[in-house]
């Protein structure tokens, strides 16, 4: 699985930071970001999954592949 | 409050946001709107529009070329206060009340002052201010969770960020509430804002000989496009930090706090089991979100089939949006461990909430420390719990007793 966050949607709510840590990074705006290149290791596919489905703003994405 | 409306007969017509009854129980009339007509309407004030359905508050809070930010309050006063300057008031309380490009740059100044980083260095001032409180009251086993606990704590933390001494703490609060809990009332409108521009603008002058490591300072020391900020900018900017910061997290300390008190049950698990207490505080945010905003139709225009015209007010109802079981399982229950929670309690869009992260931290230290020092806790027997309303949502009296 790997994920991106759409700069454009994400509007700093923090939500993906505050459940999958290991997976974003917050920025001192409140920019997300993903860590890496946004692979995410088969232990963490529940969180990333828990992310996306919690952002307000519907910004982050699941890549096919 | 002992403010008294005019009754409201038809909500979808002639909606009433300071009405009493609403007020205290919202639920039931958020219900039908949704239901019946999820555009409500209302000749109040002057004309204007309230939106109850999640999908049409998050498409709003989206169309900022429709709806602008320049006027953002609920309520309007029906006499402009005396002394009211025009062309002073054009600066507002920027980002909140500004639309691009002014809005964008002016975030970019102050949202690092409520970064991730930033916020976890509040966190210790936070949780000893909440333990000196509640060392205040703990002995004698009753307290009441809104004027001795919730509406202590945001106005300190406040403070420090900008730089003024904690024991203006009351002051300041009852100008924020004058502010935002009585824009129909001219006088007391007109008092908040005097008292508190007045001081701010003495801070400010002050700073520019004296400048100390707090947020008006900053914001001297900055420019923008080459020249330095007009000090109206960064007046305004100051208040909203202190006006937006205070009322709103101490309504959510309040409401989280009056929920625990009629749910023991609630309390018992989270006593039990604190790892809940991330998933709850946003269910804590969802179900009691205490701010609604309004914006200003720009054009002629129609939205959700209603004819909105240029100079009407839309109100973006958030409270209502989070309870829409379109959107919600469960919508009007409190789940702490609801799992998937897309709630809009800082609003959506390129205005949410600046101060989301402080906010979060206050309310979870808030919790954290009431639940590790008072455990059980109940309503006090004959307790007369009131609310405010309008703006931004909560208890403002909520008498509890322990153990």
């Amino acid at each position: 699985m790997k994920i991106r966050v759409d700069p454009d949607r994400c509007q700093g709510h923090a939500r993906c930071y505050a459940l999958a840590p290991e997976l974003f990074s917050v920025d001192d705006y409140g920019q997300s970001s993903v860590v890496g290149d946004g692979t995410v290791p088969a232990k963490l596919e529940e969180k990333a999954h828990l992310a996306i489905a919690n952002c307000p703003e519907s910004a982050i994405e699941a890549l096919a592949g | 409050m002992a403010r008294v409306t005019a009754p409201v007969g038809d909500w979808s017509q002639d909606f009433e946001v300071l009405d009493a009854g609403y007020i205290e129980d919202p639920y039931p009339i958020w219900d039908d709107l949704r239901q019946s007509c999820p555009v409500a309407h209302t000749e109040r004030r002057g004309r204007a529009w309230m939106l109850t359905r999640y999908a049409d508050v998050v498409e709003a809070a989206h169309d900022i070329e429709r709806f602008s930010s320049l006027e953002i309050g609920v309520v309007n006063s029906e006499v402009q206060p005396e002394g009211y300057d025009e062309a002073d008031a054009q600066y507002g309380l920027p980002p909140i009340s500004a639309d691009p490009p002014l809005h964008t740059w002016t975030r970019r100044l102050i949202l690092p002052w409520f970064s991730h980083t930033r916020v976890a260095g509040y966190e210790e001032l936070t949780r000893d201010l909440c333990r000196r409180h509640i060392d205040g009251f703990l002995e004698a086993g009753h307290a009441d969770a809104a004027i001795d606990y919730a509406q202590q704590i945001p106005v300190r933390v406040v403070a420090q960020i900008l730089g003024v001494p904690e024991t203006l703490s009351d002051t300041f609060t009852g100008w924020v509430r004058d502010m935002l809990e009585f824009g129909d009332d001219p006088e007391r409108n007109l008092r908040g804002q005097e008292g508190f521009g007045t001081y701010l603008m003495s801070e400010l002058e002050r700073r520019k000989t004296d400048p100390g490591d707090d947020l008006m300072s900053e914001l001297l020391a900055t420019s923008h496009d080459g020249e330095p900020l007009d000090d109206r900018l960064v007046l305004g900017m100051a208040a909203l930090v202190m006006i937006a910061g205070i009322d709103t997290t101490w309504s959510s300390i309040g409401s989280s706090l009056w929920h625990l008190a009629t749910h023991p049950d609630h309390v018992a698990r989270l006593v039990a089991e604190p790892g809940l207490m991330s998933s709850a505080v946003e269910e804590f945010l969802r179900a009691y979100s205490p701010v609604t905003m309004a914006r200003l139709v720009t054009t002629d225009t129609e939205f959700g089939g209603c004819p909105m015209r240029e100079g009407d007010k839309l109100l973006m109802n958030f409270p209502a949006a989070n309870r829409d079981p379109e959107v919600f399982e469960r919508a009007d229950e409190v789940v702490l461990d609801r799992a998937i929670n897309r709630h809009v309690a800082f609003g959506t869009g390129i205005h949410r909430c600046a101060g989301s992260n402080l906010a979060r931290m206050e309310l979870t230290v808030a919790l954290e420390e009431w639940l590790a020092r008072i455990p059980t806790f109940r309503l006090a027997e004959g307790a007369e719990v009131t609310w405010a309303g309008g703006q931004v949502r909560g208890p403002r009296v909520l008498p509890v007793a322990f153990p």
